[in-house]
Formats: structure tokens, C-alpha cells, sequence
């Protein structure tokens, strides 16, 4: 960058500038919003600005260095004075002024304004290119009288000795300069305002002219209560008293005024604490007000409403628009009322007003409710703004204020902040409430989620239930559903357990279970929250839902849910896995296959077959016959003897039962079993007994042809061959006692036939075990896309 | 970086506008204008009792040759509507901060009329607003 050559002013100057701007305390780069509201107060046109931050190359550094500071400060001051933005201008131009920043929103740099600006003109140390101090315009926009503004100039003829010499003995930074500069005017002025040092109201009148015309040169800036405060707090303790208003005298605040003429923006703020003798309400002021409070609202912790306080500060007779900004400077929480805090605020600024102190732009801390003892504060100088903002939440400000009728009235104003904190935090806690209701609402879920892999299938399960219930109604059994509800739910638990066992072990019937068990349990632990989001369709199971209608018993395998029933229903005392595994499919089928066959089947459970075929037997019992397969016990047993009927009555009902279970090859096993087993029984006491004997084999065919269309047919036909060369061979033998060779030969060719039987039944077991397993593989997945669009369907 | 912000009342009547180049004011309040007919467009086109706050985006509605200026509308319950035109030259706004700013318009409006010196339908003339209002204005750099 060029050399630049800065006077001691300037540097001085720019230094205080850099420093203010200097927020971060970096000492090397200054912070871009401050330079940049430094250079929107310089009143300059964006592109100049723009101009000139590129000059000094901050655009290109992207930051301002000190020297890219000082360079855009003198282009400012080069920019102010008309001269065109030229790098070289920099060092040509001669005499240029300070650069000027007129605060529109910053307050610190209307004070800089003002004080340089009144510097430039009280001293005339620069050049008069300075217009006058703006300040000035402003005094004559928000000054009470016009005349306040002769004595002002009066006060500044007489100045210009003195402040000549502060502004470049002044420190570096800019407060201090201020301050130096206001020490002296205040020097001047304050004899005017101290001239009765007495705290109050007589020298003010005199002082008031004085003051305000003091004031006036600041009245365009926001808080000259805290400069005044401050000079006056560090040159004129005493006076720091007189700067207490008195709802009697407001002229105080001019006086205040007058004698805080120096003071910077940092520092004010620093010490705004102290500052807030020209806001700082008095005991006097305090009661007066709060007794206007009480004509108002009798309840100290009670609130003005907007209208009522809207007409009590329409009688000060000030403009609404001030009046307006009165109100949105007290009403700090914005709730169209004012507790006791604001309303003293609001008073207070109104009283401040009328007395032409002009309004500040923002709530001084001293009238901030929470900071309720304002005395406190004054003392406080190492509390920089944290009274005004952290007190904020009743807390008590330090209560180092020797008087105690404003400790009192803190109380209440402090209760009355700290409930509307208290509001706030209930509020607050309401939201939380509502997130622990929801929380609340969650863990019941993850129980059943927790204990339940597999979602909640309410719905399948209990119709399965409510289905066995109307078969059961069907079947003539009593009242089904609450032994239903009872038996199944234990049964679904003992399936859970046993099902977990076993389904590991393939079993597709446990397999099957097991999916019951896993809704068997939202159901029974389940909270009325499961319930609820289980199926929409599905009820607690107090309240099955309506039953569906009855099917057609004899046919399909879903209809033989009624079957389930039984099954549930008989194996409940059995705790057999096996029992709840039945698949619905399991249909009548192993019911009249069992009923005959349990007492066959039992003793030839030691053929190892499955056990739940033993169930099945079980079940068998229990269901009615139907009359289909009465029809196919009749039609298989009439090729049979009477003898055999009984064993073909089984045994059809075996078949037809299978039959209904085709999509449940569980049950075709299981009957398979049992016909296997019944064949082995019949062929037992087939080769047991002689005359029985030739009822076993046509059974066998009989069984197999009223069992699946499908696979046992060619089998049927084989073994029907099979069979009728065996009966007709068994039938070529009318008694047992024939001839012992004879029978030997018969059983010899018996026991082969039977040998062939057990193979070609054992190969067709497999495949049905093994079809078996591909149906319940189906069935699960099918399970599983249903629940998944289940919850879906009920949102 | 708003270039102008307006508030405009119920009937239509400015309650408040400001933009910060000077140079352009009667342009931008010539789109304030012109952005009301579509901001009551959208309005009717509501019709159900949704109150769409953030509504109106209108994105590069006017681009000029110099910089391309947004139009954002964003309406309250009460049918006062904040009309705000944008640079976006400089930096991209995200509609995060469009909402933001409007936010913040909506509350400081809110203020001023919590304010019972303040007659609904008069200019807003708060300080307070002001000064929210300008603290969202262009910021140089």
C-alpha cells in the first residue's frame, strides 16, 4: 500500500476509530460490520463505499487491516470533502478534515460525530470545511426551545481555549478524546449545573438552559444520559445524585445532561451500569409512580392494559408518535401491557420526555424491569451491561442499595418479573410435558416391540380363533369364546414356548405355531396399546372380532380353522407344539382320520412318527363327522367287509381329511403319518390277524384314493393294484386256520406287499413332508407381506 | 440482503416502505406494486383456511441487467402483507433466510401493533421497526 502520512489527529483519530471498530480486540483486523456501519454513517453512497474499500484493498484482502482502515478512513474524509476517490489523493490532499460519521443508528458514532464535529467547531482546529456539527440540525429538530441553542454557542464561544488543546492531548482511543473534549465543555457547562450542587431542582432552572442547549448538541444522540453519567460520575460525584429525576423537577435530566457531555460508546457501555443516574429512577420518583400505578391498577403485580395505559399517557399531552416509542421502550415483553416495572419505565421516559430529554433508542438499563433497584446499579461499575441483561430472569440485582423501600419494591416488580418468567418457564415445561407424553406413549410400544420380533399379528391369530369359535358354536360346543379365548391364548403360549423350540427343527406345523405364538403374545402381554396398534380390525381378545361366517366345514383348508380350533382346544392340556401347529389347513381331515385312529394310533406311536400325528388323532375325535366323508368312508369301506368298514371308516375319514388339507401338506403329512401309521397298524394286525389282514391292504387303496387327487392317485392306482392282488389274495383266504403253508406262503407275499407299501408310502411321505415345508414357507411369507400392508391399511 | 422492504395493509395501502438506494425508491415501490396482484392471486388461489406464510416466491421475477432482483410476499392471518425485493448479486439467498427475515418482519410487526398508541392502519412509524428493518437492509460487503 502507499505511505500514508496521517497527522497526529488523524492518527489519533483513526486509531480510536480502529480500536471502536476493533471489537474483537484483535489489534489487527477489525470487524466488517462495524466498518461497515462506520462507513454507512459516513454518509457516503454505497458505490463511494464501495469505491473506497476496494482502494484500500480490504476487498482484495478480504478483511480490514489497519492500514486498509486507515487508508479507507482518509479516502472517507477525502470522499467527504468532494475530492475525487483517487489512491494518490490519499497523500495530496492537504488539510484534509476528519472523517465524518453520522450516526443514523449507531449511537456510538453519532457521539463521534457530534464530538468531532463540536471539537471542529469549539476548537476550530480544522480546517472550516467542516460544515457545522450535526448535532447542531439535529439540536434544532429535538430541542426543547430554540434559544437553549443561543447559550450553546454562547457556552461554545467560551470554550474554544480549552478544548483546542484536549483533542490532541486526548489518548488514542476515542473516549478518551470525548471524554477530554466533554470534561472540559462540561468543566464550562457544569459550572452551570453544579452551580447548584445541591441535587436538585434550583440550579436547573438556570442550568436547564445551559443543559439543554448541551443537551441539545447531543440530543441527537441516544443516550446522552449515559455520557452525562458518566462525566458526571467521574468528575462530579456529587452530581451524580443531582441526576436523579424528580417527577417534580424533571429538569434534572438537563442538567445531567449538561455535565455528561463526554462519553464514548464503549465506554458507556462499560459503564452503563453507572450510567444510569440520568435513567435511575429515585425513591421519590419510584413511589409517585407507583402510586399512579395503583389509580390505575390496584394490584401491584397486576398489569395495565395497552388502552388503559394509552389514555393515563395521552394526559402528558405528548405526541403519540412519542408516545408510541415510550411504549415500545417500556413494554419489554411485548405483551401490550405494563407490569409495575414497565409502567415506571413508561413514566419515567415520559417524564424524561417532557422535560426535553430527548428518548433514547433503546430501554436504558436502569428502567429495564427486571432491574428494579436502579441505585444498585449506579454503584455497579464492573457489572457492564450484564445488569441490564442478565438480571433479566428475577434475579435480584445485587442488593448493595442502601435503601430499602426500593429493595421492597423490587420484591413484588422481581415476583412480578420473575412470573412472567415463571410464565415463560411454564410454558416451556408444558412443551416438555407434551414431549414426555409422547415419550410416555413410546415405551409401551417397544415392550411389544421388544418381545416381539415379528409384528404384531393380532388379526390372524384371533380370527383363526374367532373362526374355531364358530365352528366350535357350529360344532355344537358351548359358547366358545372365552374357553377359546383362554385355551388358544394358552395354547398360543405353550406353542410360543414349544414352537420356539421346535422351529428350529423345521417343523413347518411349529413353524406355523410359531408365527401364531409370536401374535399370541402382543396379545397376552400385550397392553391395550398393542391392541390398539395391532390391527384396527383386531380387538383385545376380551372382544373377538365378529366371527367370521361359517365355512363350509368339509372343504377347504382355510375353512378348517375350525379344525385349528379343536386343535387349540384339545391340545391345550396337551402342550404339544404339534397341536398348535396344526395349520388351518389342518381341517377335518386328521379330526376323522384321528377319531378313529387315536386308539389305533397311540399304541403305533412308537413307530416313530411324528407326534403330532398323534394329535392329530386326537383332534380327530372331536369333530363331527362329515358327511362327505361318511360318504367316502361308505363308498371306501363298501368294497371292504363289514369288519373292515370300521378300519375304513377310519380311514376315509383320514382321507377325506387329507384331502381337505391340501394346501396343508402338514396334515397330508401328518395324515400320511397316520395313514402310515394306520397302515402300519392295519398291517399289523392285518399280519397279526389273519382275518384282518385282508382288510388292511384295501384300506390302503381306499385311503389313497380318497387322500390327494394329486400325488396319491398313481400311487392310489399302484397300490390299488397292489391292494386288490392282496385282497384278492387275503380274500382267497376266507379263515385263518387254513393250511399253515398256506398262510405262510400268504403271509410271506402279505409281508412283501406290505414291505412294498411302506416304501412307495415312506417315498410318498417325503414328498408331502417336503411340499409340506414349500406351503408353510408360503404361507409365512404371506403372513409377512399382510402385516406389513396391515398397518398401512389402518392408518 | 433486502433491498427494499414493504408492508402493505389489507386494502392495499402501504403501511410502510423502505429501500435503501435511494436512487431507485420509486422503482422498487413500482414492484411493490406490481407484486401485489400476484401476491392476491395466491391468495384466492388459497382458499382453504391455510394461511401460506411463507407463499409468495417469486424468484428472478425482475432481472436486470445489473443485478437480478427477487420479489418474496409472505402474508399474515390478518392479510397484511410484507413484500420484500432482493439482491441477490452478491449471495445466493437460501429460502431459509428469506423466511428468517421474514420472521423477524412478522415479529417486529407484531410489536408495533401491540403498541396502543399505535391506530391500526396508520404508518408505521416505530423506531423499533425501523431499526430491525434496517439492520436487514444491504449490508456492504
Amino acid at each position: 500500500m502507499e505511505g500514508l502520512t496521517l497527522s497526529d489527529a488523524e492518527q489519533k483519530y483513526y486509531s480510536d476509530l480502529f480500536s471502536y471498530c476493533d471489537i474483537e480486540s484483535t489489534k489487527k483486523v477489525v470487524v466488517n460490520g462495524r466498518v461497515l456501519e462506520l462507513f454507512r454513517a459516513a454518509q457516503l453512497p454505497n458505490d463511494v463505499v464501495l469505491q473506497i474499500m476496494e482502494l484500500c484493498g480490504a476487498t482484495r484482502l478480504g478483511y480490514f487491516g489497519r492500514s486498509q482502515f486507515y487508508i479507507a478512513l482518509k479516502l472517507v474524509a477525502v470522499a467527504q470533502s468532494g475530492f475525487p476517490l483517487r489512491v494518490e489523493s490519499i497523500n495530496t490532499v492537504k488539510d484534509l478534515p476528519l472523517p465524518r460519521f453520522v450516526a443514523s443508528k449507531n449511537e456510538q458514532e453519532s457521539r463521534h460525530a457530534a464530538s468531532y464535529s463540536s471539537d471542529s467547531e469549539n476548537q476550530g482546529s480544522y480546517s472550516g470545511v467542516i460544515p457545522p456539527p450535526p448535532g447542531r440540525g439535529q439540536v434544532k429538530k429535538g430541542s426543547v426551545s430554540h434559544d437553549t441553542v443561543q447559550p450553546r454557542t454562547s457556552a461554545d464561544a467560551q470554550e474554544p481555549a480549552s478544548p483546542v488543546v484536549s483533542p490532541q492531548q486526548s489518548p488514542p482511543t476515542s473516549p478518551h478524546t470525548w471524554r477530554k473534549h466533554s470534561r472540559h465543555p462540561s468543566g464550562g457547562n457544569s459550572e452551570r449545573p453544579l452551580a447548584g450542587p445541591g441535587p436538585f431542582w434550583s440550579p436547573f432552572g438556570e442550568a436547564q438552559s445551559g443543559s439543554s442547549a448541551g443537551d441539545a448538541v447531543w440530543s441527537g444522540h441516544s443516550p446522552p444520559p449515559p455520557q452525562e453519567n458518566w462525566v458526571s460520575f467521574a468528575d462530579t460525584p456529587p452530581t451524580s445524585t443531582l441526576l436523579t429525576m424528580h417527577p417534580a423537577s424533571v429538569q434534572d435530566q438537563t442538567t445531567v445532561r449538561t455535565v455528561a457531555s463526554a462519553t464514548t460508546a464503549i465506554e458507556i457501555r462499560r459503564q452503563s451500569s453507572s450510567y444510569d443516574d440520568p435513567w435511575k429512577i429515585t425513591d421519590e420518583q419510584r413511589q409517585y409512580y407507583v402510586n399512579q400505578f395503583k389509580t390505575i391498577q390496584p394490584d401491584l403485580n397486576g398489569f395495565i392494559p395497552g388502552s388503559a395505559a394509552k389514555e393515563f399517557f395521552t394526559k402528558s399531552k405528548l405526541p403519540i408518535l412519542e408516545l408510541s416509542h415510550i411504549w415500545e421502550l417500556s413494554d419489554f415483553d411485548k405483551d401490550g401491557a405494563l407490569t409495575l416495572d414497565e409502567f415506571c419505565a413508561a413514566f419515567h421516559l415520559v417524564v424524561a420526555r417532557k422535560n426535553g430529554y430527548d428518548l433514547p433508542e433503546k430501554l436504558p438499563e436502569s428502567l429495564m424491569p427486571k432491574l428494579i433497584d436502579l441505585e444498585d446499579s449506579a454503584d455497579v461499575g464492573d457489572q457492564p451491561g450484564e445488569v441490564g441483561y442478565s438480571g433479566s430472569p428475577a434475579e435480584a440485582p445485587p442488593s448493595k442499595s442502601p435503601s430499602m423501600p426500593s429493595l421492597n419494591q423490587t420484591w413484588p416488580e422481581l415476583n412480578q418479573s420473575s412470573e412472567q418468567w415463571e410464565t415463560f418457564s411454564e410454558r416451556s415445561s408444558s412443551s416438555q410435558t407434551l414431549t414426555q407424553f409422547d415419550s410416555n406413549i413410546a415405551p409401551a410400544d417397544p415392550d411389544t416391540a421388544i418381545v416381539h420380533p415379528v409384528p404384531i399379528r393380532m388379526t390372524p391369530s384371533k380370527i383363526h380363533m374367532q373362526e374355531m369359535e364358530l365352528k366350535r358354536t357350529g360344532s355344537d360346543h358351548t359358547n366358545p369364546t372365552s374357553p377359546l379365548l383362554v385355551k388358544p391364548s394358552d395354547l398360543l403360549e405353550e406353542n410360543k414356548i414349544n414352537s420356539s423350540v421346535k422351529f428350529a427343527s423345521g417343523n413347518t406345523v411349529d413353524g406355523y405355531s410359531s408365527s401364531d405364538s409370536f401374535t399370541s403374545d402382543p396379545e397376552q402381554i400385550g397392553s391395550n396399546v398393542t391392541r390398539q396398534r395391532s390391527h384396527s380390525g383386531t380387538s383385545p381378545d376380551n372382544t373377538a372380532p365378529p366371527p367370521p361366517p361359517p365355512r363350509p366345514q368339509p372343504s377347504h383348508s382355510r375353512s378348517s380353522s375350525l379344525d385349528m380350533n379343536r386343535t387349540f382346544t384339545v391340545t391345550t392340556g396337551q402342550q404339544q407344539a404339534g397341536v398348535v401347529a396344526h395349520p388351518p389347513a389342518v381341517p377335518p381331515r386328521p379330526q376323522p382320520s384321528q377319531a378313529p385312529g387315536p386308539a389305533v394310533h397311540r399304541p403305533v406311536d412308537a413307530d416313530g412318527l411324528i407326534t403330532h400325528t398323534s394329535t392329530s388323532p386326537q383332534q380327530i375325535p372331536e369333530q363331527p363327522n362329515f358327511a362327505d366323508f361318511s360318504q367316502f368312508e361308505v363308498f371306501a369301506a363298501s368294497n371292504v367287509n363289514d369288519e373292515q368298514d370300521d378300519e375304513a371308516e377310519k380311514h376315509p375319514e383320514v382321507l377325506p381329511a387329507e384331502k381337505a388339507s391340501d394346501p396343508a401338506s402338514s396334515l397330508r403329512v401328518a395324515k400320511t403319518d397316520s395313514k402310515t401309521e394306520e397302515k402300519t397298524a392295519a398291517s399289523a394286525p392285518a399280519n397279526v390277524s389273519k382275518g384282518t389282514t385282508p382288510l388292511a391292504p384295501p384300506p390302503k387303496p381306499v385311503r389313497r384314493r380318497l387322500k390327494s387327487e394329486d400325488e396319491l392317485r398313481p400311487e392310489v392306482d399302484e397300490h390299488t393294484q397292489k391292494t386288490g392282488v392282496l385282497a384278492a389274495v387275503l380274500a382267497s383266504q376266507p379263515s385263518i386256520p387254513r393250511s399253515v403253508g398256506k398262510d405262510k406262503k400268504a403271509i410271506q407275499a402279505s409281508i412283501r406287499r406290505n414291505k412294498e407299501t411302506n416304501t412307495v408310502l415312506a417315498r410318498l411321505n417325503s414328498e408331502l413332508q417336503q411340499q409340506l415345508k414349500d406351503v408353510l414357507e408360503e404361507r409365512i411369507s404371506l403372513e409377512v407381506q399382510l402385516e406389513q400392508l396391515r398397518p398401512f391399511s389402518h392408518l | 440482503m433486502a433491498v427494499c422492504i414493504a408492508v402493505i395493509a389489507k386494502e392495499n395501502y402501504p403501511l410502510y416502505i423502505r429501500s435503501t438506494p435511494t436512487e431507485n425508491e420509486l422503482k422498487f415501490h413500482y414492484m411493490v406494486h406490481t407484486s401485489l396482484d400476484v401476491v392476491d392471486e395466491k391468495i384466492s388461489a388459497m382458499g382453504k383456511a391455510l394461511v401460506d406464510q411463507r407463499e409468495l416466491y417469486l424468484g428472478l421475477l425482475y432481472p436486470t441487467e445489473d443485478y437480478k432482483l427477487c420479489r418474496y410476499g409472505y402474508v399474515t392471518n390478518s392479510k397484511v402483507k410484507f413484500v420484500m425485493v432482493v439482491d441477490s448479486s452478491n449471495t445466493a439467498l437460501r429460502d431459509n433466510e428469506i423466511r428468517s427475515m421474514f420472521r423477524k418482519l412478522h415479529n417486529s410487526y407484531t410489536d408495533v401493533m401491540c403498541n396502543p398508541f399505535y391506530n391500526p392502519g396508520d404508518r408505521i412509524q416505530s423506531r423499533a421497526f425501523d431499526n430491525m428493518v434496517t439492520s436487514m437492509m444491504i449490508q456492504v460487503c
